[in-house]
């Protein structure tokens, strides 16, 4: 097996998402015959990598990244995968890896493993399970080509550090088509200082049990004793009490994290389809007969305003965040 | 302008999913399907881009006979004519682009748009698969759109959130919730929509791609302990987190 990974830098190393690819590429490869590639990689971002074994690494330096263009990007990460003979290719499924990959399975006549919760290597290519019906089945797919491209489903496969390497990082040049280079230009516009659903590992999340927006500083407080992120049923968002980038479930964002509280939400099928697949849940819900309850691991039935002070005084006091 | 919107037919989604007989599938019966919830958005925006720019609006969809209801639907809210591609399997997303990409390559859209993913298969694939088979560009998760002489600027939201994006027609576009707020068929337009006719395409001869092995139901246990407000009641729960799940 011979696997190309797709790296996205953060802005301090690597994107724990790719972290995470690296990680599931070394289990399925022995550590052997892993190749990174970057776009404009920073020696934070390498020796990041170096953490989780990986030995060498492709850096594609071009200044496109500024005007980053997902045709571009899969130009030259399949011709990456071309040139190296790379037979797997593995990527996270954030926004930029579910929007790039499909292009590069075209591109490499390849079959398409999207948002894998599970890699099984068989022998010299790689079967997968993912979730479909909003997490309501499973599917094993097997890819009928010679060469497989998996997306990953963040916050599924732990990212585990391993004896540090050191990455040999090769520039790695490719022949780019001028018409596509300047079909797509991205200004970006991070929210500052709020962590997203989709990439914590803890979230709290409130719902019309709140009553209103001026009482989610309850659940706020609660997220910074959890160093967790902020997230919202569907009711509140669109009741315009919380911003849509908050939103879990159905039409907002599907999420994995460790652990998934949820105060005051009800738990309609809609908002479960989007957090059922979290390693913990906590439900804190005034009515005991709340669907939440049925696929929470610890249930406080109380009033939110009560319980939600008297918990965060009390995980602070084991966190020490405040 | 001429716009092609691709919509899919769904589950709905309170549907309970049990696997099929074939042990890969889910079993259809008793099983309500619906419009794919962001096929909405992506219906509503073909229309718009029609009533500013004028052209016309063509909805295709990929599927079997019962997925014509969906198109009647789409005609219903105003689209000027509707195509399906007649395969019940579906299960390709590679297959299910390439037989788009023919269609689109026939009729030359300016604009080809989508849902951001369908609620079926969740793979978030045929958007940017078709885009690269027409070697357009594409957008995706786009909650707000504008179009201007030969090109569109639209906004997506990524992880932590949103950035602009601009591309040249033709392109296509992945619509996210928050991109309009769809409207509502009248009764008269869902009458008439009853005799349209929906043209037939034939499914593209590409090869399948990825083979579905077998299907399951997650295993979905919990512990389910569930505990009063008391203080002490809480302070159970907060060990527990602490020293069972290891999570604080």
């Amino acid at each position: 097996m011979n696997i190309l990974v797709y790296l996205e830098a953060s802005s301090n190393g690597l994107k724990r998402s790719s972290s995470e690819a690296l990680t599931a590429a070394r289990s399925l490869a022995d550590g052997s015959g892993i190749t990174g590639i970057m776009f404009n990689g920073t020696p934070e971002a390498f020796s990041a990598a170096g953490e989780y074994g990986l030995q060498r690494c492709l850096n594609i330096n071009d200044n496109f990244i500024e005007h980053f263009s997902n045709s571009l990007a899969a130009v030259a990460i399949s011709e990456a995968a071309h040139a190296n003979g790379a037979n797997v290719v593995i990527m996270s499924a954030t926004a930029t890896g579910k929007d790039i990959a499909p292009r590069i399975a075209v591109r490499l006549q390849a079959g398409l493993l999207a948002d894998c919760i599970e890699l099984i290597p068989t022998g010299e290519t790689v079967e997968a399970v993912r979730p479909i019906y909003a997490g309501k089945a499973l599917i094993r797919v097997k890819p009928d080509t010679a060469v497989v491209v998996a997306t990953l489903r963040p916050n599924v496969f732990t990212a585990r550090k391993t004896e540090r390497t050191s990455v040999a990082v090769e520039t790695f040049s490719f022949a780019s088509d001028k018409d596509v280079r300047t079909s797509v230009v991205i200004r970006t516009s991070q929210n500052e200082g709020t962590m997203d659903v989709a990439e914590a590992d803890v979230i709290v999340s409130g719902g019309r049990g709140l009553k209103g927006p001026e009482n989610f500083h309850l659940i706020e407080e609660l997220a910074r004793s959890l160093g967790a992120a902020v997230g919202a049923s569907r009711a509140v968002v669109d009741a315009g009490w919380r911003p849509h980038r908050e939103q879990v479930g159905q039409t907002g964002k599907t999420v994995a994290p460790s652990m998934y509280v949820a105060c005051g939400i009800s738990g309609a099928v809609q908002h479960l389809a989007g957090m059922s697949t979290s390693k913990v849940i906590v439900a804190i819900n005034k009515d005991k007969e709340a669907p939440i309850f049925k696929v929470a691991d610890y249930g406080i039935v109380g009033d939110v305003f009560e319980v939600l002070p008297k918990l965060t005084s009390k995980i602070s006091a084991v966190t020490g965040r405040h | 302008m001429n716009v092609l919107v691709c919509i899919s037919q769904v589950p709905d989604t309170t549907t309970k999913i049990a696997v099929g007989p074939d042990g890969k599938s889910m079993n259809p019966h008793g099983v309500k399907f619906i419009l794919n919830p962001y096929d909405e958005f992506a219906i509503e925006e073909g229309l718009r881009i029609r009533e500013k720019f004028g052209g016309t609006v063509t909805t295709l969809t990929v599927g079997g006979e019962s997925a014509k209801e969906i198109l009647r639907t789409a005609l219903a809210m105003g689209s000027d004519s509707a195509g399906i591609i007649k395969d019940e399997e579906r299960l390709d997303s590679y297959i299910v682009a390439s037989s788009i990409a023919d269609v689109a390559r026939s009729m030359s859209p300016d604009v080809i748009l989508f849902g951001r993913q369908s609620i079926d298969f969740d793979s978030f694939a045929v958007p940017s698969m078709v885009a690269e088979l027409l070697g357009w560009p594409n957008i995706s998760m786009v909650s707000s759109l504008s179009i201007e002489d030969h090109s569109v600027t639209a906004e997506r939201d990524i992880e932590g959130g949103k950035e602009t994006v601009s591309a040249t027609l033709p392109c296509v576009i992945a619509a996210q919730k928050g991109l309009n707020d769809p409207r509502y068929p009248k009764l008269p337009d869902i009458m008439k929509a009853k005799s349209k006719v929906i043209s037939e395409h034939p499914k593209s001869s590409a090869v399948r791609r990825v083979d579905v092995l077998d299907m399951k139901l997650p295993d979905t246990k919990r512990l389910n302990r569930i505990f009063g407000e008391s203080d002490k009641e809480l302070d159970e729960v907060v060990r527990l987190l602490h020293e069972e799940a290891k999570i604080i």
